[in-house]
C-alpha cells in the first residue's frame, strides 16, 4: 500500500502552501480522487493523520471528493459514465474512448488558520 | 510553476476553479487556497528530470511491472543474451530486500544497481534518480527498470521511463487486467510470460486476457514469451528495437514520451520539448556521489503552447 507515501507527499505540499500563504496551521484539506487514480480514499483517510502528525497539518480535517469515471467516445462523440474494467462508450459500445475524468489524484484546496483568526481563538 | 499555469485544470475539474482569486476567505475566517496540484507533483517533477537524463543521452528507458515472480528477471536475462552486447544496457532493480536479481544480471556482464526499497512496495522517481547516478551511462542505449513485484502501487509513480511493460504470467489467470485496471491501463505492452506452461494449463486463455485488456481501455499490443526456453524473445527484441528507433526519432525532433497513462494533470504536460520547458543544464559530469542539491528549483515555465506534440 502506498497511501502513506502519497500522504507524506501531500503533507510536503501542505507545508509549502502554508509557508507561502502566511504560515497558518492547515485546518482543512480537500482532495479529489478518481476510481482509476490508484489510491483508495479510505486508506488515505487512515494514513493522513500519521503523515500529518507533528507538522503544520497536524489535526487537519481531510475531505475527499470522489471523481466520476467519465469517457468521451472517439467514434460517436458521446460522453458517458464508465466502470474501471468496462471502459466502453455507453452509447455505441466502442472501446475507442478517451478518459475525461476518473484518474485524478488532486490536492484541490487548503484552508488555513489566518493570523487574524488565531488571536481570537486564544482569547 | 504548475499551480499558476493551469496545467492541472481539465474537463473533469474545471468547474471547481473559482472565478474569484486563488486566495479567499471562508465564512469562519480561514484563508482558503485553491491548489489543484497532483498529490504526486514532487515525484512527477523528479520523473521529468530523470527523463531529461535519458533523453540527453539518447537512452530509451523501459519500466517492467508485474506480480512477484512473473518472470521479469528471467526476461532481462534472455534480453541480454539476445542483444549480445552487454554494454548496450543497464538494469535498475527494485526489490524489497535482496541483491539477488542484480547479481543475476551482473553475472551476465551487465551493469546493475539494486535499490533495496525496504518496506516500500514500489519505486519512485527519486530512488531511480539516485540509482542513475550510480551507473555509468556512457554508450548505453537501453535502461531497464525492474519494478517491485506488485500489481497495485508501481503504476501510480512516474519514474521518468518512456515505456511501461506489464508482464502477466500464464500461471496467474486471464482475468488479471480486470482486477488491476490501473496497472494494465498503464501498459504500453502486455507481455504474457511462461507461455511454455500453456500446454499444461487449461484455465488460461490468451485471447481472454487480451479482451480483458481491451475492456480496461487499453490498445496496447500483446506479445507472448517463454524466457527460459527462448520462445518469443525474437518478437520482444523486435519490439524493443522498434521502440529504440522511435526514441531516436523523438530525440531528433526534440520531443519526448511518457508512458501510456498518466494522471489528468500529467497528461496535459505531455507535449514536452526537451530542454526548453525543463532545462537540464546542471552538470552531470559530477561524480556518482553528489548529494543532489543541484538546485533545479523547477522554475521551468511549462510552456505548453510551444512544446512539440509527441
Ligand atoms: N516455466 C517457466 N518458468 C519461468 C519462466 N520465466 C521465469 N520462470 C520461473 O519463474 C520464477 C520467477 O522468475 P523471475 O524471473 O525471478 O521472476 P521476477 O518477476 O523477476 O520475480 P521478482 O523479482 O521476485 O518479482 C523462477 O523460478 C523462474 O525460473 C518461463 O519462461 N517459463
Ligand atoms: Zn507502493
Ligand atoms: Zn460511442
Ligand atoms: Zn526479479
Ligand atoms: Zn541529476
Amino acid at each position: 500500500m502506498h497511501e502513506l507515501s502519497v500522504c507524506q507527499a501531500l503533507v510536503q505540499q501542505l507545508e509549502a502552501v502554508s509557508a507561502s500563504n502566511g504560515g497558518g496551521a492547515v485546518e482543512l484539506v480537500r482532495l479529489r480522487i478518481g476510481p482509476l487514480s490508484g489510491v483508495e480514499a479510505p486508506l488515505l483517510q487512515r494514513a493522513f493523520p500519521l503523515a500529518a502528525a507533528g507538522t503544520v497539518a497536524d489535526g487537519a480535517e481531510l475531505v475527499i471528493g470522489v471523481a466520476d469515471l467519465v469517457v468521451h467516445c472517439n467514434d460517436c462523440g458521446a460522453r458517458s459514465d464508465a466502470l474501471p474494467n468496462r471502459m466502453l462508450c455507453g452509447a455505441c459500445n466502442s472501446f475507442r474512448v478517451r478518459m475525461v475524468s476518473g484518474d485524478e489524484m488532486l490536492l484541490e484546496s487548503v484552508e488555513l488558520a489566518t493570523p487574524a483568526a488565531a488571536p481570537a481563538e486564544m482569547l | 510553476m504548475c499551480d499558476t499555469c493551469g496545467c492541472n485544470i481539465t474537463d473533469g475539474n474545471r468547474h471547481l476553479v473559482s472565478p474569484g482569486g486563488r486566495l479567499s476567505q471562508t465564512d469562519d475566517g480561514r484563508a482558503a487556497v485553491t491548489v489543484l496540484k497532483s498529490l504526486l507533483d514532487e515525484n512527477d517533477h523528479q520523473a521529468l528530470h530523470n527523463r531529461g537524463h535519458f533523453d540527453a543521452r539518447g537512452i530509451l528507458a523501459v519500466n517492467l511491472m508485474s506480480s512477484p515472480g512473473a518472470g521479469k528477471t528471467a526476461l532481462l536475462e534472455a534480453t541480454i543474451d539476445a542483444l549480445g552486447d552487454p554494454a548496450r544496457m543497464v538494469v535498475i532493480e527494485g526489490d524489497l530486500e535482496t541483491e539477488n536479481d542484480a547479481a543475476r544480471i551482473r553475472a551476465k556482464g551487465v551493469q546493475a544497481v539494486q535499490i533495496a526499497t525496504g518496506s516500500a512496495c514500489h519505486l519512485d522517481a527519486h530512488m531511480v534518480h539516485d540509482a542513475l547516478h550510480r551507473l555509468d551511462l556512457e554508450g548505453v542505449d537501453l535502461v531497464f527498470i525492474e519494478n517491485v513485484g506488485n500489481l497495485v502501487c508501481p503504476a501510480s509513480f512516474d519514474l521518468g521511463q518512456h515505456l511501461n511493460v506489464t508482464l502477466l504470467s500464464v500461471t496467474e489467470g486471464d482475468d488479471k487486467p480486470a482486477k488491476y485496471p490501473v496497472m494494465f491501463r498503464a501498459a504500453d505492452l502486455m507481455l504474457l510470460t511462461k507461455t511454455d506452461l500453456l500446454a499444461v494449463l487449461d484455465d488460461f486463455d490468451p485471447l481472454k486476457a487480451e479482451q480483458a485488456l481491451r475492456l480496461v481501455g487499453s490498445a496496447a499490443p500483446v506479445l507472448h514469451a517463454a524466457a527460459r526456453k527462448g520462445t518469443g524473445i525474437d518478437q520482444w527484441i523486435a519490439w524493443i528495437e522498434g521502440e529504440l528507433e522511435a526514441q531516436r526519432a523523438r530525440i531528433g525532433a526534440g520531443t519526448t514520451r511518457r508512458p501510456a497513462v498518466q494522471s489528468d494533470g500529467a497528461r496535459l504536460h505531455a507535449p514536452q520539448t526537451v530542454g526548453v520547458s525543463h532545462d537540464h543544464s546542471h552538470d552531470h559530469s559530477h561524480g556518482h556521489s553528489h548529494g543532489h542539491s543541484h538546485g533545479h528549483s523547477h522554475d521551468h515555465s511549462h510552456d505548453h503552447a510551444a512544446g512539440a506534440k509527441r
